[in-house]
């Protein structure tokens, strides 16, 4: 324990944060400094804000110094707390009460074509982070977090899943690897986390041991809602346990490769051809369709260069990946409109499933084009295609009436 | 004398005094409801046998300020064309100062944070106000209450009516010029300090008793181009170093790389583009900032993409405006001052590149002027009403941090757009009331945020069109409410009662006062 609890960042560009400095104190009751550019608007709101948490943790005598830019109630509470449980242990945790709309779960195969990695301790990122309209919302507690701030960040990432309108993505949260990362959970499955990513994944003993945390807290809880699993494959071990992994539990939903560690391990550089990684990659594209879920690609690191990554989402899309990280919100349409189908390989798709109808209708076994012949697997990629199209918003889904 | 006296509610609701430095004022009476009447204020006219060979050179800025009449209680102007490069304003006071003159008026286009020294002159009287925009420090000087007269913030367009209707009697101006020739004939495109134009200087020039060109470019007769012309001319006087060109770029005149804003910004051009605002041959305006930048980007795509041309831009220009000039995608850009040195050479190279003044632009006491046919404007705000009321002065908390510029003025264009963050660092920008009222409400007719799109309810076309286009809109109330719930609903500020400024509207009526900050 530290005789002074610190919490937070207060530093010249950091906005939408503050800096907590806590110490308990023998006598004097409660003394709340509160420096803030919003005090004239917020702080009377701030001081209660405070008041009700040292209250909660039964703190009698202390001094709370607060240095903030903006924190909303959400970050400032984090804060607080963090900086509280630095210096005094309780189990007890201070909740807001969660967004209605935070409680909404997903399935198991919906779209992930982009996840927006958010920095798990810089809440500046999180407020705007859903107007982007990402498939999936990362808040990271891993590589983006630096090791001192660690532990701080499990507070804002815990209240961001209940307070943070995340505007329909996936609430999506990255643990640290494993055995570290279990802790995690207990600051995440209780408050309606979506899907977990779990990195530097490699063998399925490590899926094993975060499902049996998982249903501990759930049944702890009293918890019945669906989480799923993506791991993240990161080393060469990772890839050649690729299958074991992918198919330890029922609960993955998508399994991802992460190239900067990858290649790291296996000594080479990531290049821009990727042929390096090329067998990974194939590796994780047949071992997760092999197991029935959705391979997703590395992120491109190279946030200015929008033509480089159209590129590479469309070689990611034909080695058959269905989707791929992203660090920058500016990305995330540029792979939208690379992975959802294109417009001549919709009209392809039409004619297939009209043909297939027709064959349907007229009790055929065999559907054909004109003089040609369709397998059976072009009538379900076309198939494929076309829901794709209509989720994507890329065809009417009542294209066949019109 | 009283500071201030006999305040009165004026039509927008708004407590303004109407005795303000000891001069009486109009209070505002609504849009379109005042008429200013009279005639042009007229200087005292001399003879050119007072100039008898032309030559009106003198040897130092001290000589031709003493020579000029200087003494306590005058009204001294300058322009800021050099932005945050200005280097005479401070030297003219300092001769002030060594002289030992007191309670002088400055009366700049606009004042700059490099103009912070010149707080030691308002504190030891040798200034006692200054009425102009105010950025940074002296803003917050003066928010706090410690100037000894009141300030008087005027638009562009507003601050030449005052010198035109004789509001503001300027003894002296001062016009720092990158090249002159002696007998006055000016201009901004030349010279080693070269800062575009010196439209902001022109009234200045024509009504001013007594003026002083300052250059470090003494060119032999004739300076040409002249836009400020020799005939209005009493002293030249030639400095070594007249402005710093590379301080003309102010931080804002970057693209911005907020997603946030580009969001915002596509936003805007989507909205412009599906409502039919842009066609072949409209015209806009978009300021210096970082999302009126990329929105000017994306309206260059739009006209490219359609092969269409804008007639114009008003500008504000910088490298942005000046690329869509030059691939034909415009075919004028009217430059009311320039941004940056790639706006500085292209209105060197390019007659299509025209300056222009407040008199050509923004005059409302004239016989018209250009920003009434204005297409698309867009402009920012501090704050914005739920009756689209807007304030660009002062900040939520009160302080005084910003100039209104051509803000006020440009809100005669068709349809004006203010796109705009919903909260910036926890403070919403859409209030119940706005803390300064700069712009009355049915003036301002788009509100485009990161969360949806709000119509001016008195724009029913606008309505119509947006909705036909299938673009989902909000009303003001919902986005209020949708920052609320993150932000929170902020308190009260309380502000003291005292008066430390007033708000002119474009008809030379006060439209507003600014109340002093309360500091612990």
């Amino acid at each position: 324990m530290e005789k002074i609890g610190l919490a937070g960042n207060y530093a010249s560009g950091v906005k939408s944060d503050c800096l907590v400095q806590f110490e308990s104190t023998k006598s004097g009751g409660l003394q709340i400094e509160i420096n803030s550019r919003v005090k004239s608007m917020f702080g009377i709101s701030m001081e209660n804000l405070a008041k009700d948490i040292l209250d909660y943790f039964e703190i009698e005598n202390a001094k709370l110094k607060i240095d903030d830019t903006g924190a909303v109630d959400f970050v400032l509470a984090a804060r607080i707390e963090a900086a509280i449980k630095k210096v005094i242990t309780s189990n007890k945790e201070f909740l807001l009460p969660i967004l209605e709309e935070n409680k909404i779960p997903t399935q198991k195969d919906d779209f992930r074509f982009s996840r927006l990695y958010l920095p798990g301790n810089t809440p500046k990122l999180m407020l705007n982070a859903g107007i982007h309209k990402p498939n999936g919302l990362i808040l990271d507690l891993e590589d983006a977090v630096a090791p001192e701030k660690k532990y701080e960040a499990k507070f804002v990432v815990r209240n961001a899943l209940r307070a943070l309108n995340f505007y329909g993505s996936e609430r999506m949260v990255r643990i640290n690897q494993i055995p570290g990362g279990l802790d995690d959970l207990e600051y995440i499955v209780p408050h309606f986390v979506n899907l977990i990513l779990i990195p530097k994944c490699e063998s399925a003993k490590d899926i094993l041991s975060v499902n049996q945390r998982i249903d501990m807290i759930k049944q702890r809880e009293k918890l019945s809602h669906d989480i799923w699993l993506m791991p993240i494959i990161e080393s060469a071990k990772g890839v050649m346990n690729a299958y074991e992994i992918v198919t330890a539990a029922d609960n993955i939903s998508s399994m991802a490769i992460g190239l900067e560690d990858y290649t790291a391990d296996i000594g080479t550089l990531r290049t821009k051809s990727g042929t390096e990684s090329l067998f990974a990659r194939n590796m994780i594209v047949t071992a997760s369709i092999a197991a029935g879920v959705q391979p997703i690609d590395s992120v491109f690191s190279d946030v200015g260069d929008m033509d480089g990554l159209a590129e590479n989402v469309k070689v990611s899309k034909n080695l058959g990946f269905s989707g791929m990280g992203c660090i920058h919100p500016r990305q995330i349409r540029v792979i939208h409109e690379n992975f959802s189908p294109e417009t001549a390989e919709i009209e392809k798709a039409k004619k297939i499933v009209i043909a297939f109808n027709d064959a349907k209708k007229k009790g055929l076994g065999v559907v054909s084009m004109g003089s040609k012949m369709i397998d059976a697997p072009v009538v379900k990629r076309a198939l494929n295609t076309i829901t794709t199209a209509i989720l994507t918003g890329k065809l009417e889904a009542d294209w066949m009436d019109n | 004398m009283k500071k201030y006296d006999k305040l009165v509610e004026n039509a927008a609701g708004r407590m303004v005094p109407t005795i303000i430095n000891g001069e009486n004022h109009m209070p505002f009476q609504g849009v379109g409801k005042y008429r200013p009447t009279g005639r042009k204020y007229g200087a005292k006219i001399p003879t050119c046998n007072d100039f008898p060979d032309g030559n009106k050179e003198v040897n130092t800025l001290k000589e031709a300020l003493i020579n000029a009449g200087l003494k306590d209680g005058m009204t001294i102007s300058s322009h800021h064309h050099f932005r945050n490069g200005d280097l005479i304003a401070k030297q003219v006071f300092d001769i002030a100062h060594d002289l030992g003159i007191k309670n002088l008026r400055w009366y700049p286009s606009a004042s700059f944070p490099c103009q912070e020294e010149l707080i030691k002159y308002l504190e030891d009287g040798t200034i006692n106000r200054i009425e102009g925009s105010m950025n940074g420090p002296l803003g917050k000087f003066t928010s706090e209450g410690k100037m000894k007269g009141v300030s008087i913030l005027r638009s562009h367009g507003g601050r030449y009516q005052a010198i035109q209707d004789g509001e503001v009697k300027i003894d002296i101006a001062i016009i720092a010029a990158p090249t002159a020739d002696t007998f006055g004939n000016a201009n901004g495109v030349n010279g080693d300090a070269a800062c575009g134009l010196l439209g902001f200087a022109l009234a200045d020039s024509q009504y001013a008793e007594k003026v002083i060109v300052v250059t470090d470019n003494l060119v032999p007769f004739p300076c040409i181009p002249w836009q400020i012309q020799g005939n209005y001319v009493d002293f030249v006087v030639k400095v070594d170093k007249v402005g710093l060109p590379e301080k003309i770029i102010s931080g804002t005149t970057q693209i911005t790389k907020s997603p946030d804003r580009l969001l915002i910004a596509e936003m805007t051009a989507d909205f412009c583009e599906k409502t039919g605002l842009i066609y072949d041959g409209f015209s806009y305006q978009a300021g210096a900032g970082g999302t009126a930048l990329s929105i000017g980007n994306y309206f260059g795509d739009i006209l490219r993409k359609n092969n269409w041309k804008a007639r114009f831009i008003r500008a504000g220009s910088n490298k942005y405006p000046v690329e869509l000039l030059e691939e034909g995608l415009v075919e004028y850009i009217l430059d009311g001052q320039t941004f940056d040195l790639e706006g500085v050479r292209s209105m060197k190279e390019n007659q299509n590149h025209v300056n222009t003044s407040p008199f050509t632009s923004y005059n409302f006491h004239s016989k018209g002027n250009f920003a009434q046919f204005v297409d698309i404007v867009v402009l920012g705000a501090t704050e914005i009403d739920v009756e689209f009321n807007a304030n660009v002065v002062t900040h939520s908390d009160g302080y005084l941090l910003h100039g209104i510029g051509g803000w006020q003025n440009c809100l005669a264009a068709k349809t004006t757009i203010m796109p705009i963050p919903l909260f910036r660092d926890r403070i919403p920008v859409i209030r119940d009331r706005v803390t300064t009222l700069c712009a009355p409400g049915e003036l301002i007719d788009v509100i485009v945020t990161e969360r949806g799109i709000a119509i001016n309810p008195l724009r029913k076309d606008l309505i119509q069109k947006a909705r036909s286009a299938g673009i989902e809109l909000k009303t003001i109330h919902q986005l209020k409410e949708e920052a609320e719930k993150i932000c929170g609903i902020p308190e009260e500020v309380i502000l003291s009662d005292e008066i430390v400024s007033v708000i002119k509207w474009i008809d030379g009526t006060v439209i507003d006062s600014v109340k002093k900050v309360l500091t612990k």
